[in-house]
């Protein structure tokens, strides 16, 4: 579904990422690790096409990026499910509407979606904060909502950049608890993060790989973590 | 027909769609107002233009018509000049046509200021000879110094030529009025590019968001495309309004003739306005889904 050949990035000045080649394996759990900087936030870019590589090539669902118009990026988006690190969302609409923005967007009933969006706010247990605004959220609440919309298409992989960043233990298995959910319905994960200790209690319960981030490359991290 | 329905269809598009970009009460109120004032004066340009076109027309037509050449002369001269005057009408550049008036039309040219039963034949009258000019119109006072050397009794009457600069006024007049009509389309549509550049800017977060959870294009376009149509139908239909009303208040003029006379619509004429509403709301959908289009193209 994702898969990068030789890929290597740079915002104009030197290389950022370096010859990287991967490719996620269908229903498999992924953390990707790094110091800050390294580069995560950009891989990510580079695996939901909001970045083009500046060499070699990144496949989505078998089309290579380079040469994919526009609406094809778009609804290849659909298709992978994100939890951006800044959650992304309108702040003038209440968090019903903003989970239900990628049903919109992709021309989908949002009326006729309505059960599954409860269902939904019942997961991530927001069903409380329906109709409150974004930035009425605690940062938790958010990182919670972020991941609901993530997955309100239905996507088979799931994208998510730091996503117990900015809250307390506690909450962060609360989250992975979510994803690992996720991960036994079937579907691929990848997870940004530097928390090494949501990686090991990731680790007790499912066969999660890292990788690693460093001096440019990716690394296969070993039994160590 | 196809880019009407399209618009149709975009107005008619659920609201919730629209939604997605945040509401702005003061360029909304200020793209109403300057459409509205786009309409008012697109509206008085038209009568403007039909009015000057109605007056061109009727001018232009009796122009076209005819000249006339009276000749009198003595009883027994009478054929003869009449004779000379059709030679040199029939040699003379821009005269399409001429021919004598026969006596029974002249008599009937004559009866509504003599009444009924007049003995033209008895009458000392001057024989007339109508003439069509060619579309160039030909040269008069050419035309009538070989009239006083070939037939001194003959008179060359061409009394609607004093027109003629003022039908061409009439004319330039008609189509500037177009022209402006023309120009206040084209402002209203740099008006219309510039606040939705504007708005376009201002959402650039929106529209980011919105592409990163799969909106294609036309999808966040419509979202804008929408809103700018649907505000300067609003306007130029309150604006075509305000002016239609304020021409129909204009004082009539009938009475004093002269150049005025019917400044305004007349019959069917008021049906043209009509198109400005449309039209404004055609300039809007076309104006904000380029310039929607173009921004996004610079966003991945
Ligand atoms: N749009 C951009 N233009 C230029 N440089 C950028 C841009 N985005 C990121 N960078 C730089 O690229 C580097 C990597 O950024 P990135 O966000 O990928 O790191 P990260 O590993 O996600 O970091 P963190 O753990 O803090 O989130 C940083 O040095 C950052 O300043
Ligand atoms: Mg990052």
């Amino acid at each position: 579904m994702i898969e990068l050949e030789n890929v290597s990035h740079s915002y104009g000045g030197g290389e950022l990422l370096s010859g990287i080649s991967l490719r996620l394996a269908p229903g498999s759990f992924y953390f990707l690790t790094g110091p800050s900087g390294a580069g995560k936030t950009t891989f990510l870019k580079l695996c939901y096409a909001e970045l083009l590589p500046s060499a070699g090539h990144v496949r989505l669902f078998n089309a290579d990026l380079r040469g994919m118009d526009r609406d094809t990026v778009a609804r290849t988006r659909r298709r992978i499910g994100v939890v951006h690190q800044d959650c992304q969302f309108l702040d003038h609409l209440p968090l019903r509407e903003n989970l239900s923005l990628p049903l919109l967007a992709a021309g989908r009933d949002a009326q006729a979606e309505a059960a599954n969006l409860q269902e939904l706010l019942n997961w991530v247990g927001l069903r409380a904060q329906a109709e409150a605004l974004p930035p009425q959220l605690s940062g938790g609440e958010r990182q919670r909502a972020a991941l609901a919309r993530a997955v309100i298409m239905d996507p088979d992989v799931i994208l998510a950049d730091e996503p117990t960043g900015n809250v307390d233990w506690e909450m962060s298995l609360r989250i992975l608890q979510l994803l690992v959910e996720l991960n036994r319905m079937g579907k691929t994960i990848l997870i940004a993060t530097h928390d090494l200790n949501l990686i090991r209690a990731a680790k007790a319960q499912v066969a999660a790989r890292v990788l690693r981030i460093k001096d440019r490359h990716l690394h296969l991290a070993g039994a160590d973590l | 027909m196809r880019a009407l329905t399209r618009i149709v269809a975009v107005l008619a598009a659920e609201p919730e769609a629209s939604r997605v970009v945040p509401p702005t009460g003061f360029t909304a109120r200020l793209t109403i107002f300057s459409s509205a004032a786009m309409a008012f004066l697109a509206v008085f340009a038209m009568a403007l233009s039909l009015a000057s076109g109605r007056l061109a027309d009727r001018w232009g037509d009796a122009l076209a018509r005819t000249a006339t050449v009276r000749i009198s002369a003595p009883e027994g001269q009478m054929e003869a000049q009449a004779d000379a005057v059709l030679a040199v009408l029939r040699t003379t550049p821009g005269v399409a046509t001429a021919r004598l008036i026969p006596d029974d039309e002249q008599r009937a040219l004559l009866e509504p200021w003599f009444g009924p039963g007049l003995p033209v034949e008895t009458l000392p009258l001057p024989r007339l000879v109508e003439l069509t000019e060619t579309p160039d119109g030909m040269d008069a006072e050419a035309l009538r110094l070989r009239l006083a050397g070939e037939a001194p009794g003959a008179v060359l009457d061409d009394h609607t030529r004093w027109r003629r600069p003022l039908v061409r006024a009439a004319g330039r007049l008609r189509m500037l009025g177009w022209l402006s009509i023309g120009l206040i389309g084209a402002t209203m549509a740099a008006m219309i590019t510039l606040s939705a550049n504007a708005a376009l800017a201002a959402n650039a977060r929106v529209i980011k968001v919105l592409r990163l959870v799969g909106a294609r294009d036309v999808f966040i376009a419509r979202a804008f495309v929408r809103r700018f149509t649907r505000r300067a139908l609003e306007g130029a239909a309150i604006g075509t309004l305000a002016g239609m009303v304020a021409v129909a208040l204009l004082p009539r003029a009938d009475t004093a003739g002269g150049f005025l006379t019917g400044l305004g619509f007349q019959g069917a004429d008021w049906l043209w306005p009509l198109v400005l509403p449309p039209l404004a709301a055609g300039v809007a959908f076309w104006a904000t889904r380029w310039a929607a289009l173009r921004v996004l193209r610079g966003i991945t």
